[in-house]
């Protein structure tokens, strides 16, 4: 069970808001959190991750405390070890494909299985400045799977893939959470996107001023 | 033709360069991660030898290493070493004078790094020594290398530090600038030439190397 209840204020455009947002999650589940651009989708992902601190809150992940602002409790991102697929990407420029998962785990019958998931064996030597977005955006996604986390935070994590690409990945990213146990949470601004694969959905409105 | 004082010049500045290397490089990293008024302060600090009159740095220097007084006194009496008028001297002047030219060109490659790169790599277990070396600085290698250019370049035209905290000694303080100086002083025209010429020569084939290898990486060695 994932339980959150948060409060971090949000800068934009020098307006000062506040995403307050408290949440019960089963463990093994896949939750969509969608809603207006600003709203705070991706700025919720990064506080679960411990890569933004919030002002109030506690995040309790599989009865282990990752954060208690409450008594100075913060465990860091490293310890969390969440799977994060970053709206961008955030690929290494230097790394090549096989590189990047090598980077994240020392298990070579792993990385051959992710390569052959995201279709990307061909790849393997290739850096990112020589893939297509679409092969960028699976990269990330198998970069975030290859330390095999508990909870996967996806931000817009198939905007960029064709739409049989996309069907035939989710197919087979449905098998391997099922089979890992993963909860798995994905932000998308598309409120039709990802109809019958998630357990729940989550709308951010637009935050309180 | 004595050729100590160019063989001097460049010995200094590879010493120079690697160590603020060394220096360099966790400072500029350091100065990258966040802004706070003691960093600010840092940072003008280093800044300072950008700006200031060489021979200011140089006469304050050759004062706080002095053997008569403080640091320069306790050096002397607990170690045995003397910085004024010695190579270690001018070492450690050249490194303090350069110092802006090696961290700011780190430092501001990796504030233009997107945060989400090292961000990734937290996420995936690894700390910030593992993310430095893995992540950050293989994807600042052309600021690197400019940086380190500028470095070697600028400690190859050093003169008003030198002069001031190593004097003339030939052999030990006596670089290529000084020795151009002294042979102006001397009127012996042909010397002097000869020795812009060759400083000239390596200065130029520095910065220009440094154009080629950052052809696709820069427009310009300075950004």
């Amino acid at each position: 069970m994932i339980i959150f209840d948060i409060e971090k204020n949000l800068n934009s455009h020098n307006n000062l808001s506040v995403l307050k947002i408290a949440l019960e999650i089963p463990a093994g589940s896949i939750t969509k959190i969608y809603g207006p651009s600003g709203a705070g989708k991706t700025t919720l992902l990064k506080v679960i991750a411990g890569l933004s601190k919030p002002e109030k809150g506690r995040i309790t992940v599989n009865n282990t405390i990752w954060l208690d602002t409450a008594n100075t409790i913060s465990i860091s991102p490293q310890e969390r070890k969440v799977g994060f697929v970053f709206q961008h990407y955030a690929l290494f420029p230097n790394m090549t494909v096989q590189q990047h998962l090598s980077f994240a785990a020392n298990d070579e019958t792993w990385i051959k299985e992710l390569l052959a998931i995201g279709k990307l064996e061909s790849f393997a030597d290739q850096k990112p400045e020589y893939l297509s977005g679409g092969q960028q955006q699976r990269l990330a996604i198998l970069r975030a799977l290859a330390t095999k986390p508990t909870l996967l935070l996806m931000d817009e994590p198939f905007s960029a893939l064709d739409p049989d690409m996309k069907t035939e990945l989710i197919r087979e990213l449905q098998i391997l959470w099922k089979k890992q146990g993963t909860t798995v949470f994905i932000v998308s601004h598309n409120p039709q996107e990802l109809a019958g694969i998630f357990d729940q959905e989550i709308l951010i409105e637009s935050p309180c001023r | 033709m004595d050729l100590s004082p160019i063989l001097l010049t460049l010995k200094l500045a590879a010493i120079t360069t690697v160590l603020l290397l060394l220096i360099g490089l966790p400072i500029a990293w350091w100065l990258s991660k966040s802004r706070s008024i003691f960093k600010l302060i840092i940072e003008a600090i280093i800044t300072m030898p950008l700006v200031l009159p060489p021979s200011v740095l140089g006469f304050y220097l050759l004062l706080a290493f002095s053997p008569q007084h403080g640091i320069g006194k306790w050096l002397r009496d607990v170690f045995d070493i003397q910085l004024v008028f010695s190579f270690p001297g001018l070492i450690l002047a050249s490194v303090i004078y350069s110092l802006p030219f090696m961290i700011g060109p780190i430092k501001s490659a990796l504030q233009q790094l997107s945060p989400s790169l090292a961000q990734a790599s937290y996420t995936l277990g690894k700390n910030e020594r593992q993310t430095f070396f893995h992540v950050l600085l293989p994807n600042i290698r052309a600021s690197v290398l400019t940086a380190a250019t500028l470095t070697f370049a600028h400690t190859l035209g050093e003169f008003g530090v030198v002069l001031m905290i190593g004097g003339n000694i030939p052999g030990v303080t006596r670089v290529a600038s000084i020795a151009v100086y002294d042979a102006v002083e001397n009127q012996d025209y042909t010397a002097a030439n000869l020795y812009s010429l060759i400083l000239f020569g390596i200065t130029f084939i520095t910065v220009i190397s440094v154009f080629v290898f950052n052809k696709y990486k820069a427009k310009s060695p300075l950004e």
